[in-house]
C-alpha cells in the first residue's frame, strides 16, 4: 500500500525548512513529504523541534528559510486561518473550549465562517456519527470527559473537511478504549484521502497506528523509516541518539507492610475537586505500585492526603503501623513518607526561587539543613548540588531560578531531591510527565533502584507504557474510588482499559 | 515597528536594582511637566523638594532632623507590612494599628503620671506594641476563621480607631488640667514617658533606632530563617509552601501580628515623641505612606530603609515647595503617588525583556 503511494504526488513538501531563535536553532533544514492519505508520524524528544515545524505548516510561525510546496503551488501561510483556508487543520495537546459553552458554540467559535446554529448541529451530528465519534452538540463542554473534549476538537476540525490534520501528542488524555475509538476515526479518515501528521513520543502507538515516521533530533531529520518495521527500543534509540538504557530491576520478595490505607474517604478540597472515596490499600516494602487512570480522577487529592497537605480522618493513613492521618507534610517527611506532586511549576517547586531554595523547600526536616529555624544555607547548597550532579540536572548551578530549567530538567531535580532523601515511601504523581526519552528512563531507573533499596513507591501517572514497565502491581483511579490492585504481569490492556473506566464497580454489583 | 515582551528566564537582578531609581528619574520628569503646567518652574521646584531640605542654608538645620523624624515610622511600619506583603497577606489598616498603639501605650504611660521611673517608657512601648497587634489580631482572626477578606476588614478598622481617637482624645485621655480642649497632656511634661531626641539635633529618637533594629531584624529574618523563607515562599508559590509544610492560618497570624506590632509601636514612639499628645488628628497618614514605602523598597529590608529616607525627603521637601512655590498640596499628594505609579509600572522590567518587533512579511 504504502508503495503505491510513494509514487503519487505529494500533498505537502517541505524542502530545507529552517527557523532559528536566539540561542538556538529549533529547524535545521527540514525536508520531507506528506503524501495524501498518509498517516505520518513526527518522532522526537522534548525541543527536537517538533512544535515549531508544526506551527509553520500552521502557520503560526514564519520559517527563516526554505520552502513548503502543498499540491504543487508554493505555501507560506501567514496566518493559522490562511493555512485553514488550503485545508490544514490542526488539533492542539492543550484543548481551547470554553466549559460554559455547549459543543456547538465552541465549534461556532473555532471557525472562519461558521453556517447558522441551527444547520451547524445537524452536520456535528454528521459527521460525528460518520466518523464513529458521537457527540451531541447541544451538551455543555464543563461536562465532557478529556476524551470527549478531544472529540469536539477533532469534529470542529472535519468540518473544514481538512487535507492534512494534524494531531499533536493527541493521546496523553485518553483510555486505551478511548485510543481505539480515535485510531479508528484516524484510519477512515487516512482511507478517504487525509494525510495525518501525527506526533507523539508514544512508540507502540507510532507503531501500530503510522506507516512513515520521520525523527528529528535537535531541529535536524536524522532518520525516516516504516514503524511498523521498527521495535519500539529501535524509534527511541533513533529519537535519543543514543542506545537507550532500559530500566532494570533486581527481583525482591516484597516485605512488610510500608503503608497502609484503610477506608479513605474525603469530600474535595475544591469545587472542581474529585472526592475520595472508600480507598483502601496496602503497600510492602521494596514494591512499586502503579495507579492509573485518566487525570481529574482523584489523582491529586489521593496525592495531597498522602503528603499531609490535605489531612484524612484519624485512622485511615498508616506508616509502618503507625497512623500518620493527622500529621502535617513536615511530620510525615521526618517518618520517611516523602511525595512529588505532578505539577513542577507552583506546587512541587517555587518558579522564581533558587535549586538551592527548592532543595530546602522538602529537604529540611531530613537532610538538617536548618539549625534552630536558622538555615544552613552552605549545607542546603551542598544538597542542591548532589541532586544536580547524581541525577544529572543540565544547569549553571544551583542558584539559577527553577522556572529556568527544562520541564525535563526541573522534574529529574524534583524527583531527585526526594530520591536522595532516601524515603521508606515516595508517592510520585506523573513522574515523566513532558520528560524527553533519556530523562523518563533516568526517573524511573532512580525508582526501581529506591524500590530495590527496599523503599515502597507508589507511581500516579497515566502513561500506561510507564506503568507496566515499571510497577509490580497496577491499579486505577476512577472518579475518586481505587479498583483492587492485580499483579502487573499478565494483566492485558483490556482488563487495564476496564480498571480505568470504574468497570470495579460493575463486578461488584453483578 | 511593534514592540514585544518576553519573558525572561530569570528575573533580572540589574533590573530589579534599577527600577527604583529609574522610577525616581521618571518621576522627576513627569512631575516636573506636572509644575510646568502649573505656571512653576519645574527645575527649582524639584531641587527644592530633593536637595534643600538637606543642604539648603537656611532651611537645612530646621528640616535635616525631620528627616529622621518622619522616615522613622514609615520605615518602622513598611518593614512590617513587607513581611506580610512578601506572604501574599495583605494589611492596608497599618494606620488603625499605629492609632491604636498610640493610645494603649500613651494610656498606659499617662496612668502612671507623675510616677517617674526608668520602666515607664518600656511598658509603654511593649503596651504600644500590643495595642496594634490586638488591632490586627481582628483582620487576621477573621481571615483564619472566617475566610474573610482582610484587606476590606483591615482598612475599615482604621475608621473606627479614628473614631475611637477622637473619642478618647476628648474623653478618656483628655489632660484634666488642660481647661476642657482636646487632647492629653503633652509628653514633653512627663520625662519617664517622653520619647526625646536620643542625640539632640539629629531627630534620632527611640523610634528610629527601633526602625533601624527591625530593618536589620527582618533582613536576618528573611535572608537566614526558615520563617522567613515560608514567608518568601508562601508569597511567591502558595501551593509549594503548603507542600513544603507551611500552615497558612499561622502565617497570616505571625504577618499580620507583626505589621500590628510594629505599626503600634510606631505609633506609641510618635505620640510620645513628636507629635507629643494624644489628639484627634496626632496621626498624619504614616500607616498609609508606609505601604508606598514598602512597594518603593521592593518589600527588602534594605530597599525599605532607603526608600523610607526617599519618603521622608518627598514630604519635606513638598512641604517646602509648597510653601516657597504656592504649589498646591494635591499636586504634591499626586507627585508622591507617581513614584509610586512608576516604580510598579516599571517592574514589568524585572520580568521582561522588551524587543522590537518587525512586522511580519505576508
Amino acid at each position: 500500500m504504502s508503495e503505491t503511494r510513494a509514487t503519487e504526488p505529494a500533498l505537502l513538501d517541505l524542502e530545507g525548512l529552517t527557523k532559528a531563535y536566539p540561542g538556538v536553532v529549533a529547524n535545521d533544514d527540514v525536508s520531507f513529504a506528506i503524501r495524501p492519505g498518509e498517516i505520518h508520524a513526527l518522532l522526537g524528544e522534548n525541543g527536537a523541534g517538533k512544535s515549531t515545524l508544526v506551527k509553520m505548516i500552521y502557520g503560526l510561525v514564519k520559517p527563516d528559510r526554505g520552502r513548503m510546496t502543498m499540491r504543487g503551488a508554493p505555501f507560506a501561510p501567514a496566518s493559522p486561518a490562511a493555512a485553514r483556508a488550503e485545508g490544514v487543520a490542526m488539533v492542539f495537546q492543550h484543548f481551547s473550549l470554553f466549559e460554559a459553552l455547549n459543543v456547538a458554540e465552541n465549534i461556532a467559535l473555532g471557525m472562519d465562517h461558521p453556517p447558522p446554529p441551527r444547520e451547524l448541529a445537524g452536520r456535528i451530528r454528521e459527521v460525528s456519527a460518520a466518523y464513529g465519534l458521537p457527540l451531541d452538540p447541544a451538551r455543555r463542554v464543563g461536562d465532557l470527559s478529556a476524551g470527549e473534549r478531544q472529540r469536539v476538537e477533532i469534529v470542529r476540525c472535519l468540518l473544514q473537511d481538512p487535507k492534512l490534520l494534524i494531531m499533536d501528542e493527541p493521546t496523553s488524555v485518553l483510555t486505551p478504549q478511548e485510543v481505539e475509538i480515535l485510531f479508528r476515526t484516524l484510519r477512515k479518515l487516512a482511507g478517504e484521502g487525509t494525510a495525518i501528521l501525527y506526533i507523539s513520543h508514544k512508540l507502540e502507538e507510532i507503531r501500530a497506528l503510522c506507516e512513515h515516521a520521520t525523527i528529528l533530533r535537535l531541529g535536524r531529520v536524522v532518520d525516516t523509516c516504516d514503524p511498523r518495521q521498527k521495535s519500539a527500543r529501535e524509534l527511541a534509540e533513533m529519537m535519543v541518539g543514543e542506545e537507550l538504557h532500559v530500566p532494570v530491576r533486581e527481583a525482591g520478595a516484597p516485605g512488610e507492610v510500608a503503608l497502609e490505607i484503610r477506608a479513605l474517604s474525603m469530600p474535595p478540597a475544591s469545587e472542581f475537586g474529585t472526592p475520595l472515596r472508600d480507598i483502601s490499600l496496602t503497600l510492602r516494602k521494596g514494591e512499586v505500585l502503579g495507579i492509573g487512570g485518566v487525570a481529574g480522577n482523584g489523582q491529586d487529592e489521593l496525592l495531597a492526603a498522602l503528603s499531609g497537605e490535605s489531612l484524612a480522618p484519624a485512622g485511615t493513613i498508616r506508616l509502618a503501623g503507625r497512623d500518620i492521618s493527622r500529621l502535617s507534610p513536615n511530620q510525615r517527611r521526618a517518618l520517611g513518607l516523602l511525595a512529588a506532586p505532578e505539577e513542577r511549576l507552583g506546587h512541587a517547586a517555587a518558579p522564581d526561587m533558587s535549586l538551592t531554595e527548592n532543595a530546602l523547600l522538602t529537604g529540611a526536616v531530613r537532610e538538617r539543613l536548618t539549625r534552630r529555624g536558622f538555615i544552613d544555607w552552605a549545607r542546603t547548597r551542598d544538597f542542591a548540588g548532589r541532586i544536580i550532579e547524581a541525577f544529572d540536572v543540565r544547569t549553571p548551578g544551583p542558584e539559577n531560578a527553577a522556572r529556568a530549567l527544562s520541564g525535563g530538567n526541573l522534574q529529574k531535580f524534583v524527583i531527585g531531591r526526594e530520591v536522595l532523601q532516601a524515603p521508606d515511601v515516595l508517592v510520585v504523581n506523573q513522574p515523566t510527565w513532558g520528560v524527553d526519552a533519556s530523562a523518563a528512563a533516568a526517573i524511573r531507573q532512580a525508582l526501581l533502584d529506591l524500590a530495590g533499596e527496599g523503599a515502597a513507591v507508589v507511581v500516579i501517572s497515566q502513561d500506561l507504557d510507564e506503568l507496566m514497565e515499571i510497577s509490580d502491581r497496577f491499579t486505577a483511579l476512577n472518579e475518586g474510588r481505587l479498583a483492587e490492585p492485580r499483579p502487573m504481569r499478565g494483566l492485558s490492556i483490556e482488563e487495564i482499559g476496564l480498571m480505568m473506566g470504574g468497570a470495579h464497580d460493575l463486578e461488584v454489583s453483578a | 515597528m511593534m514592540f514585544r515582551l518576553e519573558k525572561r528566564p530569570s528575573p533580572s537582578r540589574l533590573w530589579a536594582a534599577a527600577t527604583p531609581v529609574l522610577a525616581v528619574v521618571a518621576t522627576m520628569i513627569a512631575g516636573g511637566v506636572m509644575f510646568w503646567l502649573l505656571g512653576k518652574d519645574p527645575f527649582e521646584a524639584i531641587r527644592i523638594i530633593f536637595w534643600d531640605p538637606l543642604f539648603h542654608e537656611t532651611f537645612g538645620p530646621y528640616s535635616r532632623p525631620q528627616l529622621l523624624v518622619k522616615a522613622g515610622p514609615l520605615i518602622l511600619i513598611a518593614i512590617g507590612l513587607s513581611l506580610g506583603f512578601r506572604a501574599g497577606i495583605w494589611n492596608i489598616g497599618a494606620e488603625g494599628q499605629y492609632i491604636m498603639g498610640a493610645i494603649i501605650g500613651a494610656g498606659l504611660g499617662l496612668a502612671f503620671y507623675p510616677t517617674e521611673s526608668r520602666l515607664i517608657f518600656p511598658l509603654m512601648v511593649l503596651a504600644g506594641a500590643f495595642g496594634g497587634w490586638l488591632w490586627a489580631m481582628i483582620p487576621a482572626l477573621l481571615r483564619v476563621r472566617f475566610g474573610t477578606n482582610e484587606i476590606l476588614v483591615s482598612l475599615m478598622l482604621v475608621y473606627v480607631a479614628e473614631a475611637f481617637l477622637a473619642s478618647v482624645s476628648q474623653g478618656l485621655l483628655r489632660n484634666p488640667d488642660g481647661m476642657g480642649f482636646p487632647g492629653s497632656r503633652n509628653f514633653k511634661d512627663y520625662p519617664a514617658a517622653h520619647n526625646g531626641e536620643i542625640l539632640a539635633g539629629t531627630g534620632m529618637h527611640w523610634g528610629v533606632a527601633a526602625a533601624l533594629v527591625a530593618v536589620i531584624f527582618a533582613h536576618v529574618l528573611l535572608s537566614r530563617h526558615m520563617l522567613g523563607f515560608q514567608v518568601r515562599l508562601s508569597g511567591e508559590a502558595p501551593r509549594a509552601a503548603r507542600f513544603a509544610g507551611v500552615r497558612p492560618a499561622r502565617l497570616v497570624l505571625f504577618c499580620l501580628g507583626m505589621s500590628g506590632a510594629l505599626a503600634g509601636m510606631a505609633g506609641l514612639f510618635e505620640v510620645s515623641g513628636p507629635a507629643g499628645q494624644i489628639s484627634i488628628d496626632f496621626n498624619s497618614g504614616y500607616g498609609f505612606t508606609a505601604i508606598i514605602v514598602a512597594f518603593l523598597g521592593r518589600l527588602n529590608p534594605l530597599g525599605i530603609l532607603l526608600a523610607g529616607l526617599l519618603m521622608a525627603l518627598t514630604y519635606i521637601g513638598g512641604e517646602l515647595a509648597s510653601l516657597m512655590l504656592g504649589i498646591p498640596a494635591a499636586a504634591i499628594q499626586l507627585f508622591q503617588g507617581m513614584l509610586l505609579f512608576f516604580l510598579l509600572a516599571m517592574d514589568i522590567f524585572t520580568n521582561f525583556r522588551i524587543r522590537l518587533k518587525k512586522p511580519e512579511a505576508a
